[in-house]
């Protein structure tokens, strides 16, 4: 095994980290936004508004991420000039932006799963005991139903940032040159597989513990009154591939 | 030129994709099938390492199942892919051959596959045996069954009935990641569309066929898993 | 009264039985906690004992030594006049021959406090699997000879349903048609009423008495003093590891010399 190498190889792919980071953090981020929709939506108890979060959820858990990077950032090509008419063309024509949305939209379908367990674990009686105080509506998911949602959705949403930093690898394809792009294109330098597989596969390892680490800490802080350190297991159901 | 409508572009027709798109689907299917065969028998030999493994044997596989399920399945792939004809170029040159030797992509793409679902598989069937009843297992003891004998007719057969939930969703995972293997040229559901897309300038029509092709399959395995399992559960539930 | 009954005495029963089951000075430790410290016991054919004891007392322990579901740190076990052979291994004591073992094991019956049926096969299946599969007797044979089992012990209507749509007094039941099926040589049973609900009891002591009465070989950890009075032709209590007091039921349950029986006997009703 050449030492050297990996060294140079490490400091090539290490380069690429704040891209997988910005492409992680943003669909997210930006995921969950229309995850809670989502959630609430199934939550709802309508069913005008339960079934077609249904549908999203059963069609982007359903199909490879992959296919919906392709059919976003080369089958919206097929549209191209309704697209420049509306002023959209800018966005879908870069890769960077249709990676973000591919995953946005995919992480979405699973955070909605996540979300929508948290929400109906809030125990009732808290709810009561809320309403009790007088409270309703916003208020009452905002002080109440929310903050409790969220520290038993965490653990799962931590396993799912991990899965999303693992599907941001599938930028490559569209090239974008985060960490795995940078791995694809030395190992099609140097032919040394072994031995950039081996770094970049450290990277990831890295960041996953950095960020498993992370959530642990959230987790400790968001639980006064639990204190202890539950597991982080990745959940098996959600890897996007 | 006349445009070709949406049904006679993927239909059967002297102009349809049709057929190769099926086809593709058939591979897509075999692909996953041999991976995920491949990651039961790694998922079981990991999972043993884990139960009944020393304490190296156990590191090792907890090791396996931490980095396999930590890093993105591509760079597996690009591993088995270019790692694979590194490794066939070297022996091929010790017997005069030069330059680069594709591995089949099928294989490549199979055992890629099962490498990693086998992690998955691990977990889950070290899972299932630790639900099977402790006593029971004793009580194959204490009727004189020798190792094997007790895996074969005791373990195997509850571990797996309690695995299935968890095989199932790792099914789903295999098959959605068997359309990466496209990137090594295996012309499977997401090549066969991505060709037929880049030869008709008809991406958006091919890119959803394959996405409601992948769903189609999604459902019917979704819904053999759950025939499945409520087969094996016969029993396991108290009549009342 | 039982021919069990008939051959008690408070010497070991007359010479004409062989003896089954012999256990001398057995020691087992679980950490540092000793469980068993030097007990010593013989079982002639046609004997049935109940062992007796406060939970802690080791009883079980010393039923689970003798089929090598816990192997002892030093001591004997003969089965039927063959010793088990044991060895160092890198854990403490293991068994030498994984073989004689197993061999002992499909002559040497248990019976489980909590039935430990295997769930995923019917009643029969249950029964017939280890004459099939261990002792690889022909399946017809077994099958034939299960269905008189289950119905002697009266579930023979259960037969293809499973484990967990019986009661509890029904699956242990058919956890002794298992255990019958194997032929054994010995029987043991390990506190085989404590997890069944009480009303169901009876069912299961009906079905071992009537064993007890056909002259087979028993070693009964139990809590049922009517047993231990009414069935068993001699009586072994076991405290803090040791064997405290031991003779015909007549005897140790009219005139108990230690104390701690005493007490045990009082606080049972």
């Amino acid at each position: 095994m050449d030492f050297a190498f990996m060294r140079d190889a490490f400091l090539t792919l290490i380069g690429g980290v704040p891209l997988t980071l910005n492409l992680a953090f943003m669909s997210v981020g930006l995921g969950a936004v229309l995850a809670l929709l989502l959630a609430l939506m199934r939550i709802s108890g309508v069913r005008v508004l339960d079934w077609p979060a249904q549908a999203y959820v059963f069609v982007f858990r359903g199909t490879p991420l992959l296919v919906q990077i392709f059919l976003i950032y080369y089958g919206l090509g097929q549209f191209r000039p309704a697209l420049q008419e509306w002023g959209l063309w800018a966005f879908f024509r870069e890769p960077y932006w249709c990676a973000v949305f591919a995953l946005t939209l995919n992480t979405a379908a699973y955070a909605s799963e996540i979300m929508r367990g948290g929400l109906q674990s809030v125990p009732y009686n808290q709810v009561e005991a809320a309403r009790a105080c007088g409270m309703s509506g916003f208020l009452l998911f905002r002080r109440v139903v929310f903050p409790i949602a969220l520290r038993q959705a965490l653990p799962a949403y931590g396993s799912e940032l991990i899965l999303m930093v693992k599907a941001t690898s599938l930028a490559s394809i569209i090239t974008m040159m985060e960490v795995t792009g940078l791995a694809a294109k030395l190992i099609s330098q140097t032919f040394r597989a072994v031995e950039v597989f081996i770094v970049a596969g450290l990277i990831y390892l890295i960041l996953n513990f950095i960020i498993t680490r992370i959530i642990m800490a959230i987790e400790w802080w968001l639980s006064p009154h639990l204190r202890r350190p539950p597991a982080v297991e990745p959940r098996l159901e959600a890897a996007h591939v | 030129m006349q445009q070709l409508s949406y049904f006679e572009l993927v239909g059967f027709g002297p102009n349809g994709w049709g057929w190769a798109l099926l086809t593709a689907a058939g591979m897509t299917i075999a692909v996953a099938l041999c991976g995920f065969l491949a990651g039961s028998i790694v998922g079981t030999l990991v999972a043993w390492g884990k139960i009944g493994g020393n304490l190296v044997i156990r590191s090792l596989a907890d090791g396996y199942t931490t980095v396999l399920r930590g890093i993105p399945d591509l760079l597996v792939i690009y591993l088995f892919y270019f790692g694979g004809s590194a490794a066939l170029g070297a022996i091929g040159s010790l017997f005069g051959a030069d330059g680069f030797i594709g591995v089949p992509a099928f294989a490549t793409g199979a055992m890629a596959i099962g490498i990693v679902s086998g992690a998955y598989q691990a977990e889950v069937f070290r899972g299932a045996y630790q639900v099977v009843n402790r006593g029971e297992i004793e009580a194959a003891r204490s009727v004189g069954m020798h190792r094997w004998l007790m895996f074969r007719r005791i373990i195997a057969p509850q571990v797996l009935r309690y695995a299935i939930p968890g095989l199932g969703n790792t099914w789903q995972l295999v098959l959605k990641e068997s359309a990466l293997i496209s990137v090594t040229g295996l012309v499977e559901l997401l090549r066969q569309s991505h060709i037929a897309a880049g030869s008709t300038r008809r991406p958006f029509d091919f890119y959803l066929t394959a996405a409601v092709l992948y769903l189609l399959i999604t459902w019917v395995s979704t819904y053999l898993f759950q025939r499945a399992e409520s087969h094996s559960l016969r029993g396991m539930r108290r009549a009342s | 009264m039982s021919n069990g009954v008939a051959s008690l005495s408070s010497q070991p029963a007359p010479s004409e039985a062989a003896p089954a089951v012999s256990v001398n000075n057995l020691r087992k430790s679980f950490g540092s906690l000793e469980v068993l410290k030097g007990v010593s016991l013989g079982a002639r054919e046609g004997d049935v004992i109940s062992i007796l004891g406060a939970s802690g007392s080791g009883k079980s322990t010393m039923l689970r030594c003798i089929n090598m579901l816990e192997v002892p740190d030093s001591g004997e076990i003969r089965i039927g006049g063959e010793t088990i052979a044991l060895r160092k291994g890198r854990k403490g004591m293991e068994p030498a021959d994984q073989r004689q073992v197993d061999r002992i094991r499909s002559r040497v019956a248990m019976v489980f406090q909590s039935f430990n049926l295997w769930s995923h096969m019917t009643i029969l299946e249950n029964v017939i699997e280890a004459p099939v599969h261990v002792q690889k007797r022909p399946k017809a044979e077994c099958i034939a000879e299960a269905e008189e089992l289950l119905a002697k012990v009266g579930i023979i209507d259960k037969r293809n349903q499973y484990p967990s749509h019986l009661s509890g007094g029904q699956q242990q039941r058919a956890a002794i048609a298992r255990a019958l099926a194997m032929h054994p040589k010995v029987m043991l049973f390990d506190e085989p009423t404590s997890a069944l609900d009480p009303e169901l009891v009876g069912e299961v002591l009906r079905v071992m008495r009537s064993l007890a009465e056909e002259g087979r070989t028993m070693l009964v950890v139990t809590h049922e003093m009517g047993f231990a009075r009414d069935v068993s032709n001699r009586v072994v209590f076991l405290h803090k590891g040791v064997v405290e007091e031991e003779g015909a039921p007549a005897e140790v349950f009219g005139a108990p010399k230690s104390e701690r029986f005493k007490q045990f006997i009082s606080s049972h009703r």
